[in-house]
């Protein structure tokens, strides 16, 4: 009897224990990623910016060429990298508060200026490595450590919408939001961000993934229940869709 | 023969960067270095390099920062306030050891300020603006030749020590004019295998300042200061003028020491023992040069425009033995040859042997 393999370890992954937290997305993502890398065979030309926050250390598990960036900066380096240079696959990986927050403006002219990298972005509604405080895209009246009885939208103002905010720009070439709510969830996200890929690899501009994913800590939830509440709770006020792609995006 | 022109400082120092081999510039508007952006969006483009017109000055250090990553010679300009804003990201770059030029045509603060030229920016450029234990090279060049000489040396110092350079000018450097022979050598920037190039039958690169676990973060800063300490030991770099024999020594740099050169001048015709050290390098200082003077020197004048910054670390380099004496204009003031003069008479009128 002869044994095939249905399932390895993607080899861009490295062998490494993930400090994540049990129930976290990133890890999940990280190896849609790693698998894509593999498929494009992009570890001999692909450079990873990592932002600030709980995935800053992205470089221990992704076995390509990183940088670091200073919060919310990541766009700032993915340009500045791309642009030196032009044949290297560039992508950056931010989280909600690195990106919609600190990094708001950085986001926006990246995006306006078409610059030809792909960024997947990770919305948890929560900053993970800080401990738990109010996120930019936070949703009303969930609970956070500075936000203790919830988010007040008189006083806080309404979690934001990056999808729909980059979608009134003319150069962004994909712009879609995807969640991890389960294997269909997971198995989307992966096609999404394939299509980034090719985006960047056909020369096309600038693409964004928005990935809806679990933060069973901070959303104060055991796995199974953060999986539920961004299916049913985050995706309600951040609807999954692709809002522009490429026509000729295979 | 090297070619000769008639150009401004800031053009000076951009073509110079050009010569140096500049791969990527990253900008953003703000008086008096704006001739400097310029030049480089007509040039840079035309070079089939990078110009980039960033959104902010944070969003253009973070682009000098990723093409210093991917290996590429890269450089930002700004002014004062500009300069603030880009400490966050000069910290990052001394962290992660990046190599990258970067200039400050300062102007008068603090705040908005004005547009008139300023040495007030000494503290920040010289003593670590942004934060953690790190060193900048500090390059201050007196003349529109200097802006161009120095753009070159600056890169081929933040290569060879992989460590951000800053080049600390003035607004009236930047905007006067000056004939300049212009750098015509080949520039051969040293291999980086640290640089991200994609990971092609090598481990993965990773460009760093993070270090959470065990004591690394411990490490990596001792090692730093291994570096600086290499730095500051081969890399002073100062002038002299008059200096030999004489009984009173002007500190200054930049355009302090254009005035200071004329008022000594003045003042020698009236037999006053007066010579100059000008600091090219503020870090590293020219303490050990300094000191070296004291055994006949009797008085040390420091100038500068600003409020007396530079003028701390000519009191540690001179440590009690003589008396240090200051003058300074703020706010945009520049002091005249006259004032200079009149306060190196005074400086002598106290008893300092001719």
């Amino acid at each position: 009897m002869t044994e095939t393999a249905l399932y390895t370890r993607p080899k861009s992954l490295l062998d490494m224990d993930m400090f994540y937290c049990p129930g976290c997305g990133h890890g999940i993502i990280h190896k849609l990623i790693a698998e894509l890398l593999d498929e494009f065979d992009l570890r001999s030309r692909a450079i990873g910016v990592a932002p600030v926050g709980c995935s800053v250390t992205a470089y221990d598990y992704l076995d390509v060429d990183f940088s670091e960036s200073a919060h919310g900066r990541a766009p700032a380096v993915a340009t500045g990298i791309k642009r030196a240079r032009p044949d290297a696959f560039v992508f950056a990986y931010q989280g909600d508060g690195d990106l919609a927050s600190i990094g708001m403006a950085e986001i926006i002219h990246a995006a306006n200026r078409g610059e030809n990298y792909t960024t997947i972005f990770i919305n948890n509604t929560v900053y993970g490595m800080t401990g738990g405080q109010m996120a930019p895209t936070t949703l009303v009246g969930q609970r956070a450590s500075t936000c203790p009885n919830g988010r007040d939208a008189a006083t806080m103002g309404y979690p934001i919408r990056i999808c729909e905010l980059l979608d009134t720009l003319m150069a962004p070439s994909l712009i879609a939001r995807t969640m991890i709510d389960g294997p269909a969830g997971v198995r989307k996200t992966k096609q999404l961000l394939r299509k980034a890929f090719q985006c960047q690899l056909q020369g096309k501009g600038f693409s964004l993934v928005e990935v809806l994913s679990p933060c069973p800590v901070y959303m104060r939830m055991d796995p199974r229940e953060a999986i539920e509440h961004v299916k049913n709770n985050l995706s309600a006020y951040f609807p999954v869709k692709v809002f522009r792609e490429p026509a000729a995006a295979e | 023969m090297p070619k000769r022109v008639l150009t401004s400082g800031n053009e000076a120092l951009a073509e110079g960067a050009i010569r140096a081999g500049c791969d990527c510039y990253f900008g953003y508007p703000i008086t008096p270095q704006n001739e400097l952006t310029t030049y480089m969006a007509v040039h840079m483009p035309r070079l089939k390099r990078v110009f980039v017109q960033a959104e902010s000055e944070v969003a253009a250090i973070n682009m000098v920062y990723g093409a210093a990553a991917a290996g590429k010679r890269a450089m930002t300009s700004s002014s004062s306030p500009g300069v603030s804003l880009k400490q966050e990201g000069i910290s990052y770059l001394a962290g992660a050891e990046l190599p990258a030029l970067i200039v400050n045509v300062q102007r008068a603060g603090p705040g908005l300020g004005s547009i008139e030229p300023s040495q007030a920016d000494y503290f920040q450029a010289t003593k670590g603006g942004g934060h953690g234990d790190y060193r900048m090279i500090v390059l201050a060049p007196n003349s529109v030749q200097e802006m161009h000489d120095f753009a070159v040396l600056g890169f081929d110092l933040a290569d060879r020590y992989r460590n951000p350079v800053m080049i600390l000018s003035d607004g009236q450097i930047g905007q006067m004019m000056e004939p300049v022979v212009l750098y015509d050598k080949p520039v051969c920037p040293p291999d980086k295998p640290w640089a991200l190039t994609g990971a092609k039958d090598r481990p993965h690169n990773i460009i760093r300042s993070y270090f959470s676990r065990g004591g690394l973060l411990e490490v990596h800063n001792k090692r730093l200061q291994e570096k600086y300490a290499k730095i500051a030991g081969s890399e002073v770099r100062y002038e002299t003028l008059e200096l030999a024999g004489a009984s009173i020594m002007v500190v200054a740099y930049g355009t302090s020491a254009r005035i200071c050169g004329g008022a000594i001048k003045l003042a020698r015709r009236q037999g006053i023992s007066v010579g100059m050290l000008r600091p090219q390098t503020l870090w590293p200082f020219p303490t050990q040069a300094i000191a070296s003077h004291l055994d006949r020197v009797q008085a040390v004048l420091v100038v500068e425009l600003s409020a007396g910054q530079m003028v701390e670390d000519v009191r540690l380099a001179v440590n009690g033995r003589v008396p240090v004496h200051f003058v300074g204009r703020v706010g945009g003031g520049v002091p005249s040859i006259a004032d200079v003069q009149q306060k190196i008479q005074e400086v002598a009128a106290k008893g300092v042997r001719p």
